[in-house]
């Protein structure tokens, strides 16, 4: 019998057969596109760190890849990683990690992590509520959806991540769903090779709580609302509040070159290491 | 003070945070996060001074949750890390420090103690935190800490405390009071050639984790830094000694909890520090940090009027020095426990003291303002007459 290997498969860890993700969940096709853009970027599973902090997409990378992983406590991956980023500048650093994880209880750390422009890579899933705990409201449950903890409706307003990080300053912003796989693939690779902070917001679908809370229904509804919801971000600029309501506007939002911290301080260490170097000498 | 570079070996007259902050880069320390807070600051405020030259940085975080994931995640990257704070910044980093005790991230931690609760009094010391830096994390563990004395001690045990750190793979605490850290004094900086600077063990080298022993050693696992091809897997949830999850065998949720513990405890002999001066029969004023400054004082006044009265002063707090307070106790006529707080470490004394002595508390007249001597001298003839 020929046992046929997934092509990805060499980028994971050879003891871990299953993942924790329930059926249909989009954590799959984050994963991929992931691992893809590394594999096309023809890069060393070696030469990254990735970090996580609690939530189900908390576990894409954690115990999955086999590269270094370091899975945190809740809403703190972005904090880690920045101290994992100036401690090894020569590393590419990437997060992958839940929309409650780095907009609710860690939002501050996103916010300043995009301000200073360190060289990190943040692959965000959103799926608009919290699977792993049951299905509770989220900072991006649209308003007015019923779940476990708003059993009469969210009456709170949804939050705009990939707009709250443009505005903080990060050089390249993208949001994709999982019904976009390789426009989602070639924005973590823009964002790999991106000198700078780089937020990739994927829209992903989960069918057991997001689903069912929204009758939307399961993966494969989910996908096809996505198909038919989503609209470029060039489209959308043009179109009035109202009709963009309820749609998922997708697309870059920023690609630009702004300094970055890390190498900022190599070189600040460089230059005041050489004047020493020199001061000793004469 | 030369601005840009460290000062030369020699004597010095330095305030304490000064002195703590020149021990750190002596240590070899090249990473510090914090967040301004009084009275530590000059702390970071010298380092980021200090660092840049030396190959490493300061970075000033957005809170001390983020200062004290930063420097876990440096320390993961290789870096000798550290982070300085006061009371309310340990109070927002516990539910992290329970993070670098769970995945044994070699780190150290500095918290000029100032008096609480809460917001308290920024300027003023107080030996407030000596229980919440054991205790404030969620779950069970034990930790390292340190109790300097002087500004002198403020070099030294930072040094000691970055060795500790690297030896043992654990977060260590150095925690002066207020007073210590804003303190001045001689301060005498040894020749680099004299300092004794530890580095932590790596793995030999080796991609799968699942062939390797990184977690969980009493003997210390070799610590799989990032960046090298180790493929560590590294997550505070419980794990087993390869690292990897798991949460339904018991047998590894108790050695998850049991192993850091006893890596620490194995080791305590080489750990704990008391100085102690006393003899048989001897009154000992049991002190540590800035007071112990005021018992070394009184039981020479006493000693000077014919009093038996001796001292031991805990340059160690955690692990607790139970079987040094246990010998002290079995020879003494009387032990009485100084501490500028309502009696934190009192009750551990205690318990480890009075069943060979009797043991009595004096906290200061007013909370906050050290202890004076007069006072104590005052306090021995009372309680000992």
């Amino acid at each position: 019998m020929t046992v046929i290997e997934h092509p990805l498969r060499k980028y994971t860890r050879p003891h871990v057969k299953r993942t924790t993700t329930c059926p249909g969940c989009g954590n799959g096709i984050v994963a991929q596109a992931i691992l893809r853009a590394i594999d096309e970027l023809g890069l060393n599973m070696d030469d990254f760190v990735f970090v996580s902090g609690i939530g189900c997409s908390a576990w894409i990378p954690s115990p999955l890849f086999a590269a270094d992983t370091l899975h945190t406590t809740h809403g703190r991956p972005v904090a880690f990683a920045t101290g994992v980023k100036l401690g090894r500048p020569e590393s590419y650093v990437m997060v992958a990690s839940g929309d409650g994880d780095l907009t609710a209880i860690g939002g501050n750390h996103l916010i300043h992590a995009a301000r200073r422009n360190i060289d990190i890579t943040v692959v965000l899933v959103n799926n608009g509520i919290y699977g792993m705990t049951g299905g509770q409201t989220a900072p991006t449950t649209p308003r007015g959806l019923t779940t476990i903890t708003s059993p009469y409706g969210t009456m709170e307003h949804a939050l705009n991540i990939s707009e709250m990080i443009t505005a903080a300053g990060a050089p390249y912003v993208a949001r994709w769903t999982t019904y976009h796989p390789r426009q989602l693939t070639r924005s973590i690779k823009k964002g790999i090779q991106k000198k700078g902070f780089a937020l990739i917001e994927a829209v992903s679908q989960c069918p057991v709580q997001f689903g069912r809370a929204s009758k939307i229904g399961k993966a494969v509804q989910m996908l096809q609302y996505f198909k038919d919801n989503s609209i470029r971000v060039d489209k959308a600029a043009g179109m009035s509040e109202q009709e963009r309501q309820g749609k998922i506007i997708i697309g870059e939002f920023v690609d630009t070159e702004k300094v970055e911290l890390s190498s900022q301080w190599v070189e600040l260490s460089k230059q005041m290491m050489e004047e020493e170097s020199c001061h000793v000498k004469s | 003070m030369s601005k840009e570079s460290r000062l030369p070996p020699g004597t010095h007259f330095l305030m304490g945070n000064y002195a703590l902050a020149e021990g750190a880069v002596a240590a070899g320390c090249t990473f510090v996060s914090g967040y301004p807070i009084t009275p530590a600051s000059e702390i970071v405020n010298r380092l980021s001074v200090l660092l840049p030259p030396l190959g490493g940085g300061f970075l000033q975080t957005e809170d001390e949750i983020s200062a004290i994931c930063s420097a876990i995640g440096a320390s993961w990257a290789g870096a000798k890390a550290m982070t300085a704070t006061s009371g309310p910044g340990i109070s927002l980093m516990q539910e992290n420090i329970g993070f670098a005790v769970a995945t044994e991230t070699p780190l150290v931690i500095v918290d000029v103690q100032r008096l609480g609760p809460s917001t308290g009094v920024p300027s003023v010391g107080m030996a407030g935190d000596v229980i919440q830096v054991a205790r404030g994390s969620h779950g069970d563990y034990q930790i390292i800490a340190l109790s300097p004395g002087s500004p002198q001690d403020m070099f030294d045990m930072i040094i000691r405390a970055f060795n500790l750190a690297e030896t043992y793979r654990v977060p260590v605490f150095v925690i002066p009071e207020a007073f210590i850290g804003h303190m001045r004094e001689q301060v005498v900086i040894p020749d680099v050639s004299q300092i004794q600077r530890v580095s932590r063990k790596l793995p030999a080298p080796g991609t799968d984790p699942m062939n390797r022993r990184d977690f969980q050693d009493p003997d210390v696992a070799p610590m799989p830094v990032f960046g090298r091809g180790f493929k560590a897997h590294v997550t505070s949830s419980c794990h087993d000694e390869h690292g990897m999850r798991n949460l339904s065998d018991p047998t590894i949720m108790h050695s998850f909890i049991t192993r850091p513990i006893e890596k620490i405890l194995k080791h305590r002999d080489d750990i704990v520090q008391v100085e102690a001066e006393y003899a048989p029969g001897d009154i000992v004023l049991v002190a540590y940090g800035s007071v112990f400054r005021s018992a070394k004082a009184a039981a020479q006044s006493a000693r000077d009027q014919g009093l038996k009265v001796g001292t031991l002063q805990l340059k160690t707090i955690w692990p607790f020095a139970e079987d040094e307070i246990s010998e002290m106790a079995q020879n003494a006529a009387h032990v009485i426990v100084l501490e500028n707080n309502m009696g934190q470490l009192f009750p551990y004394i205690k318990a480890a003291a009075a069943q060979y002595c009797r043991v009595d508390f004096m906290g200061p007249k007013l909370l906050g303002q050290i202890h004076d001597p007069e006072d104590v001298l005052g306090f021995i003839k009372e309680k000992c007459a």
